[in-house]
């Protein structure tokens, strides 16, 4: 169980945390979510002891560890550019927290063959990091953090670094991996999709302040305010109500509370297809349709529909 | 309309094709002249192989190849301090010291020779006197091979990544740990080409050794003063067949640190 | 922590003891008693020649270096042909050897006796001139070629493509990007050339007052038990050479302290 409590954390003048508390239950995987300069990276290295915080404390499984070094935080940390050894082998490099604890040589080889194979990385423990790809070489970086049996792991954007691809591939291989081995992990990521993907719970950061914490569905369907609505998923903002696309109902006659707009633009996003409508007064909105709704209504660019939402928030402040 | 383009096209590459031969055909003459000929006349002219196996010429190979590679190994530590000092450390005059490590680039060799004799030499005020010693050969190569290694190793410190210090904590490595085995290895290519140009230079300085070394045959006679001492005597084919000696000794010497530095960074490639 | 302060009281006093304490003391020991003296010894008239050999063989090496320098550059960055690295290491060849070594080669190859011999040229200035161009050779090429190599090709082509001639792409494109390197080479190589005293010393065979640069002066007058003349010698070399790390600091390329 991780807890973080009322961190203070200023650069010069900037102010990256502005009393942030956070607690992470044992065993879940938490993702901190939020736009660059939130404070997310910041708070997650408070959490490391790879910064000092300038108020607040951080336990781990109720010991204050607040002034206690990284190296004694028991504590696995995954960075975005790999940060790998690269005049070590990557099998050097899994065993790098091992060969520094002088564990008995047998224990290294077994533990290091144990976490080549989870990570999948077996038969590449001869070769340098300048040999792997991005993907193999954060995998890599996994298994070195994995090596010394942390009791809480700390991802910093680890997948920021690869292509979309092989983000996903190993946003879904993080998730099984975290389902089979239950550490308590926490994920910085400024990208949703990926935080709703693979969180149990999600902290919404913003400007150095918490936003909303809660599972994933929660957020999506309760959003605490305006900027975690527009931060979790796309949303159509007419004055303070707030709708989502695939809430906006299309209908090819006016009925009672319906808007009129003309559709802009029909862009097929393979299943999906995002329709562009604009209003009399130069409002746009934009509705996410089927292919088969798109085609029964014979949608086309120029027509006139009429709108209401389905499910619309207002937030009070 | 096309011809315009045509025209436009053709003058220009023609001016062109000039550029390559002026550029390489001036440069390559040039070289010849002012460094291959008179070092093809030294190798042609280079005889009296008798004279290199002499005691003294030998003694002066010995002494020079000796404390060159004594030099280098200083500067190899020292030089690797300052370049950490003026990358991680911070002081006020931090600029100042950093302008002066160049010192030993700007100033005369003979000049800096006379700096360390009247401050460690026979009139010194602090009772030092390394004159005709060779703790006062290695004061004078060690002034003039300052900047080698600190030049070398301040830009890869300057560029470590600071976070495979922080991974390397986060895994349980104390500073010291960290030092030895994530930062040391980064920067030993560095430190080994700083060396290598450090034992490059100490092998070959003449002008910040000459006053200082006394000439001594045996003792403090390097072979640059020995060379010089075969052409007063007017043997310059002596001269020249111990500079070609001394030439493939240290060219050897650094075919040797090359390789080490090669297989050092082995992980690169 | 403490770690930090010895390391840097380490690297200081090593600093200290080498290089600040000799020069500052051979300052406070010239000028012990006054300026007069100093100026009366940098005065002689073999001094006063000293200083203009010093000052002619390096306005000819300075100019002459930096041009082959510019050119050797382009030739070996941008026109890659074979023998391109054999020309690289030569380039380098006068940094690895002895002074001694050239000037034995000099003498060797324009002595009497020699391939080019017998035309007055060692012994006398001609000598002495090419002694200290093979010296300071290297500076500007060295200091060009990377900032060729990382700007790489694609302005130059753009240039061409819109119709300029070799030379408007040189002046207007390839140069701008070069000249804070050719002045920091420039810089490199005149404090070589103003520097120079093992090559020149055998070439010229040291005749006062004819064949002396500074340098050579600064021996001579040493070994003549005239401390005081060695002394006013060494502190305008030194002075130039402050001068020179001077232009060498503002012009160096940015890189190495916080």
């Amino acid at each position: 169980m991780i807890s973080a409590r009322g961190i203070v954390k200023r650069f010069g003048d900037f102010i990256a945390l502005d009393d942030v508390s956070v607690d992470v239950p044992t065993g879940s995987l938490t993702a901190l979510l939020g736009p660059s300069g939130s404070g997310k990276s910041t708070l997650l290295r408070v959490i490391a002891g790879l910064e000092q915080p300038d108020a607040g404390e951080v336990s781990l499984d109720g010991e204050d560890v607040t002034r206690r070094p990284p190296q004694s935080r028991g504590v696995g940390f995954v960075f975005q550019h790999y940060a790998a050894f690269k005049h070590l082998t990557v099998w050097d490099n899994v065993a790098f927290g091992l060969t520094i604890r002088r564990r008995p040589r047998r224990e290294i080889e077994q533990r290091v063959s144990e976490l080549l194979d989870l990570v999948q990385l077996t038969g590449l423990a001869k070769r340098y990091p300048a040999q792997l790809s991005g993907g193999q070489r954060q995998r890599m970086g996994l298994a070195r953090a994995l090596a010394v049996d942390p009791t809480v792991l700390l991802l910093d954007e680890p997948f920021g670094a690869l292509d979309a691809r092989v983000r996903k591939e190993l946003r879904l291989w993080l998730r099984r991996l975290h389902d089979e081995t239950h550490t308590t992990t926490v994920i910085v990521t400024h990208d949703q999709e990926e935080a709703m993907e693979v969180a149990d719970r999600v902290v919404v950061m913003n400007g150095g302040r918490v936003e909303q914490t809660a599972p994933p569905r929660e957020l999506y369907d309760h959003p605490a305010n305006e900027f975690v609505m527009s931060f979790v998923g796309p949303v159509n903002r007419l004055g303070d109500t707030f709708i989502r696309p695939h809430d906006v109902e299309l209908l090819l006659e006016p009925n009672g509370s319906t808007q009129e707009t003309m559709v802009q633009r029909l862009v097929h996003l393979g299943f999906e297809v995002r329709v562009e409508l604009v209003r009399d007064d130069g409002e746009t909105l934009s509705a996410q349709l089927t292919r088969e709704q798109v085609e029964a209504l014979e949608l086309q660019s120029g027509q006139i529909v009429y709108v209401r939402p389905t499910r619309q928030t207002v937030f009070s402040d | 309309m096309a011809a315009n383009a045509e025209a436009l096209s053709a003058a220009p590459a023609a001016r062109r094709s000039l550029a390559p031969g002026l550029s390489i055909g001036l440069s390559t003459v040039y070289l010849s002249v002012i460094v291959l000929l008179p070092l093809a006349a030294l190798g042609w002219k280079a005889h009296g192989w008798g004279a290199v196996s002499t005691p003294q010429a030998t003694a002066a190979l010995k002494l020079t190849l000796g404390l060159s590679l004594v030099v280098a190994l200083v500067n190899a530590v020292a030089g690797t301090a300052i370049a950490w000092t003026l990358v991680r450390d911070r002081f006020a005059g931090q600029g100042l010291v950093n302008a002066l490590v160049d010192l030993p680039f700007a100033l005369p060799t003979i000049v800096a020779g006379l700096t360390l004799l009247a401050l460690y030499g026979p009139k010194s005020p602090v009772g030092i006197n390394a004159a005709f010693t060779r703790w006062g050969l290695l004061l004078a190569l060690l002034f003039v091979t300052l900047p080698f290694v600190v030049r070398t190793v301040q830009p890869v410190l300057f560029e470590l990544d600071r976070e495979l210090e922080d991974a390397a904590a986060s895994l349980g490595a104390g500073r010291f740990t960290t030092f030895l085995r994530i930062i040391f290895p980064s920067i030993l290519p560095a430190v080994l080409s700083g060396a290598a140009l450090a034992f490059a230079r100490a092998v070959g300085e003449f002008g910040a050794v000459v006053l200082m070394s006394g000439n001594l045959p045996f003792k403090t006679e390097v072979v640059s003063v020995y060379v010089f001492g075969r052409l007063e005597s007017g043997d310059s084919g002596g001269a020249a067949a111990a500079s070609v000696v001394i030439l493939l000794t240290s060219f050897g010497v650094l075919l040797a640190i090359g390789a080490l530095r090669r297989w050092v960074t082995r992980h690169d490639r | 922590m403490t770690a930090k302060y010895a390391l840097r009281f380490a690297s200081l006093g090593y600093l200290a003891l080498l290089l600040v304490a000799p020069l500052g003391f051979i300052f406070w020991r010239t000028f012990e008693h006054g300026v007069g003296p100093v100026w009366a010894a940098v005065t002689t008239p073999d001094a006063l020649h000293a200083l203009k050999v010093t000052l002619v063989l390096t306005a000819i090496a300075v100019p002459a270096n930096t041009i082959f320098g510019v050119l050797c550059a382009l030739a070996i960055v941008r026109h890659r042909y074979p023998g391109s690295g054999i020309v690289n290491a030569v380039v380098d060849l006068p940094l690895a050897l002895s002074p001694v070594v050239v000037g034995l080669a000099l003498l060797l190859l324009y002595g009497r006796g020699g391939w080019l011999g017998g035309h007055g040229i060692v012994f006398a200035l001609p000598g002495m001139v090419l002694a200290t161009i093979f010296v300071s050779l290297p500076f500007v090429v060295r200091e060009v070629v990377p900032v060729l190599r990382e700007i790489g090709t694609e302005q130059e082509q753009a240039a061409a493509t819109l119709g300029a001639s070799a030379l408007q792409t040189f002046r207007r494109v390839t140069w701008p990007a070069i000249r804070w390197a050719t002045a920091y080479g420039v810089v490199l190589t005149t404090a070589r050339a103003l520097g120079e005293f093992g090559a020149v010393s055998v070439v010229s065979g040291r005749l006062a007052g004819q064949t002396e640069s500074l340098t050579l002066y600064v021996q001579d007058r040493y070994q003549s038990f005239d401390t005081t003349g060695a002394y006013a010698a060494a502190v305008v070399l030194a002075l130039l050479a402050m001068a020179t790390l001077l232009l060498m600091t503002r012009l160096r390329p940015k890189e190495g302290i916080q």
